[in-house]
């Protein structure tokens, strides 16, 4: 049975659940009294823990179930919540989430959580000492409750029993040889050894995990045992591919510390590696797992049955594979390339019948390419989801009262785009909330309510779709922008002053700037900005910002609806084409040579009612076939950038075509003007413009 | 005994060439080659092969030998190293044979004006025939191409 079929599913939905426990527990921390979210808290865990136990993951099943101990007292009224209980639980779930991160990049999900299962543990004991009936009341919280413990209530009496009526009692971890092939058998050999000289209590994983090699190089035995430690050692050692033995005699004294799971650490240090967090649930569950592989799949189908009944409404979808889009994708940029070969076929043959299907062809297609396109959005609400999180954790250790109000989060985008957003919007979000928010005190002071406001919006414009992240708080002060910007080197003193405000706001955006007077963890260091635009920029978007002194900056950022498909102008330069992106196209027209003015050696022309750069296509490509040094008139084209604008002059116009875009590979990076390919109708690959790199 | 390993042989300059066949997925003809601007001489450009656009390199221009127009027997032979995909500009590709890996002699410093650093070795084919096995990955190493470029500004 291959576990690895399951492994997605698992992924997919602890992402799911993790997720719900995020979402529920800020909830919740919004509404402490609301059990019913106590109650939704729980039944994610429960799977969780139920999931991950079968797919062998036992620390994050571990650390799950404190988490779900806690909860259970929670949800029956035993514990109130308060906000240590809260951050250790949030504390909790980032774990989790990094041994998720670590399964899907492919590692074994383990991770050291002593400290988060320790402050759980002080919380579940802490807490419900005063109450005797909990423990009754929870069988099952109560028999975990001593779980970091190596022994439980009954082993440890049995082994005090034992040592006093006079037997002995040995701790034994037993190291196998690295090469050895048997493990199982050798592991076997040693306990039969133990048990004719003796009584094996416990061994550490399991007997029937080591039965089932899962176990590293070593495990570890409690024996209760009628002969010496010399005639033991001899014994075990005398096994084939043993590397060696540790053996420690137990009195009652250090049995009742193992026990309690406290001071083993001081009493033997040997031991407390040993007493890492293995709660006997997650064993048992993991035992009951490696009886029958094939319990997997029924376990873990009532499990997403469960997920689906916590989560609410179950929508009719189905989960596809993101590299089956884009193979679906791929292939329909290949109809689109014949289409268009059609189409000019048929305009070329003349024949109605051919025309005519082409004609329908072209419709389906063009509806088909509305769905392979809708098929790769996804709502943003995937990456805004994160951000309430995001935004609690960073006002508690800014000291700030900030309340994130979340719009649109439905709007889709493109699914590379969606990738992509993550990163930038954090920034901005950080930058809001440690620049743009004030302090408690000086937001009393400037008669604001204590509490700052972001709004994190996000909606459809056009082909474009906006996300804006806005607050309340104190807005850019421009001077010191002004005075930093110049001491930075970033603009003259000169220049400075002919900006106008908007100019000034977007010196904020540039390399090296920073106007925090003292560098934070959350930012400050002058970097995050400008990488921001830097990305955005990237994905074919655009940033603005508005700020008003004392009133609050709005961060707006634009892009494009999709990244596969666009359309663009084709040009040609002699018998090269090349193809430039039309959102980036104010308009076309034609100059005479004489309308060309060269000012301090750049080519500038007037373009309704100012004057703008002229680029020469031909030059910045050198062009071997064309050059517009031999023409008295010239075609060009007006691009913008923001509010910057610039003409670019080519040979010829071929016109406007829908285009699918294409990387050059990695072999070929980080060539100036060009963003990319494309195929055209007639098979030869152009290059695509990018329009950006040529208005300085 | 070494291994037996196939090879798909082309012909540049006057020489035979080897590369391992499991690192070749095709071999093209001649087929339009868009130019990339701004990059170094030996970059053909690149090429639409069903629907993916690959970059074309001349390995001529790649040793530093005499470049010639394509006739044609020239070929594109698409390779993948490393999930780099490129396609080699070779005058002929010839042939599919069996090698041993112990007939691969180390190379000299130059063989037949090429580094030696670009080759895997040497391969002895029956009584007077010399294979040269190129070392592909150090032929698409594009650090070197980043000095190269600095050396052109």
């Amino acid at each position: 049975m291959d576990m690895n079929a399951y492994l997605s599913m698992f992924i997919d939905e602890s992402n799911d659940h993790l997720q719900a426990l995020n979402e529920n527990l800020l909830r919740l921390e919004g509404d402490p009294e609301d059990l019913s979210i106590v109650q939704n808290i729980f039944r994610s865990a429960h799977t969780l823990k139920g999931m991950s136990a079968t797919m062998g993951f036992e620390d994050l099943a571990s650390l799950t179930h404190e988490m779900e101990n806690v909860l259970d007292l929670v949800r029956n009224n035993k514990l109130k919540m308060d906000s240590f209980i809260f951050d250790t639980l949030f504390k909790g779930l980032d774990a989790l989430e990094s041994m998720v991160q670590d399964i899907i990049g492919g590692g074994t999900g383990k991770a050291d959580v002593t400290e988060i299962v320790k402050s759980l543990k002080a919380i579940e004991k802490g807490e419900h000492k005063s109450q005797a009936a909990a423990p009754a009341a929870s069988a099952g919280s109560a028999g975990s409750s001593n779980s970091s413990a190596l022994l439980d209530e009954f082993q440890t009496s049995v082994l005090l029993q034992s040592i006093e009526s006079g037997h002995s009692v040995y701790h034994i971890v037993v190291t196998v040889r690295e090469d050895c092939l048997l493990k199982a058998a050798r592991a076997y050999m040693v306990f039969d050894f133990l048990e004719r000289s003796g009584e094996v209590v416990k061994s550490i994983p399991s007997v029937q995990d080591i039965e089932q090699e899962k176990f590293d190089n070593s495990f570890t035995v409690f024996t209760i045992s009628n002969i010496n430690e010399q005639e033991l050692r001899k014994g075990i050692e005398s096994v084939s591919e043993i590397a060696g033995c540790e053996i420690i005699g137990l009195d009652s004294e250090t049995l009742k510390q193992i026990s309690s799971g406290t001071g083993t650490g001081a009493a033997k240090p040997d031991l407390a590696s040993e007493a890492k967090p293995q709660p006997e649930a997650a064993q048992q569950i993991s035992a009951a797992r490696s009886q029958t592989a094939a319990t997997a799949a029924p376990a873990a189908a009532p499990a997403s049955s469960g997920a689906t009944g916590g989560g609410g409404a179950a929508s009719r979808t189905i989960r596809v594979d993101i590299e089956r889009l884009d193979a679906l994708m791929n292939l329909f940029s290949e109809l689109l390339i014949d289409r268009v070969r059609l189409e000019q076929l048929a305009s070329e043959v003349k024949s109605t019948e051919l025309s005519e299907t082409v004609e329908h062809m072209s419709r389906v297609s063009g509806d088909l390419q509305n769905i392979v396109l809708k098929l790769r959005m996804v709502p943003v609400e995937s990456v805004f989801n994160r951000f309430p999180r995001m935004v609690r954790d960073l006002a508690k250790s800014l000291d700030k009262k900030v309340e994130l109000i979340i719009t649109g989060a439905e709007t889709e985008l493109d699914r590379t785009v969606i990738d992509e957003i993550g990163d930038p919007l954090v920034h901005l979000l950080r930058n809001s909330l440690d620049h743009g928010i004030e302090s408690v005190a000086d937001r009393i002071a400037a008669g604001k309510p204590e509490t700052g406001i972001v709004h994190l919006r996000a909606f459809h414009s056009g082909n474009h779709v906006f996300i804006e992240v806005e607050e309340d708080g104190k807005g850019i002060n421009r001077d010191k922008v002004k005075e930093i910007a110049v001491k930075n080197g970033v603009v003259t003193a000169e220049e400075a002053k002919r900006l106008n405000d908007s100019e000034i706001n977007m010196l904020i955006f540039a390399p090296g700037f920073s106007t925090a007077d003292k560098i934070s963890d959350i930012s400050g260091r002058g970097v995050g900005l400008d990488v921001v635009r830097t990305k955005i920029t990237s994905l074919g978007g655009n940033v603005t910002i508005d700020s008003e002194p004392g009133r609050g900056t709005k961060f707006s950022i634009q892009l494009p609806l999709t990244l596969s498909i666009i359309s663009a102008m084709l040009v040609k330069l002699g018998d090269e084409k090349y193809a430039i992106p039309l959102s980036s196209i104010v308009e076309t027209g034609i100059i005479r040579k004489e309308q060309i003015r060269n000012i301090h050696g750049n080519l500038m022309i007037e373009y309704r009612g100012s004057v703008i750069p002229v680029v020469s296509l031909s030059q910045v490509l050198q062009s071997p076939s064309y050059s517009e040094e031999d023409e008295a008139e010239t075609e060009i084209v007006v691009i913008r950038k923001g509010d910057k604008q610039g003409a670019i002059m080519v040979d010829e116009f071929i016109g406007q075509s829908e285009i699918v875009l294409k990387s050059l590979g990695k072999y070929l990076t980080n060539i100036p003007a060009v963003s990319g390919a494309t195929i055209l109708g007639d098979g030869q690959v152009a290059l695509i413009i990018d329009p950006n790199a040529l208005i300085k | 005994m070494g291994e037996e390993i196939k090879v798909i042989v082309f012909g540049l300059a006057n020489e035979e060439y080897g590369i391992e066949v499991e690192k070749v997925r095709t071999i093209e003809r001649m087929i339009p080659i868009t130019r990339v601007p701004k990059t170094p001489a030996f970059i053909k450009g690149v090429i639409n092969l069903r629907g993916v656009v690959l970059p074309v390199i001349d390995l001529r221009g790649r040793f530093n030998l005499e470049e010639s127009e394509p006739t044609d027997s020239s070929r594109i032979i698409i390779v993948a190293v490393n999930d780099l995909e490129v396609g080699f500009v070779v005058d002929a590709a010839n042939d599919v044979i069996d090698i041993d890996t112990d007939s691969i002699d180390s190379p000299p410093e130059v063989v037949g004006g090429i580094k030696a650093k670009y080759l895997h070795g040497v391969a002895k084919i029956g009584d007077n025939r010399l294979l040269i096995m190129l070392n592909l990955a150090e032929v698409l190493n594009k650090n070197e191409i980043i000095q190269l470029e600095q050396l052109e500004d």
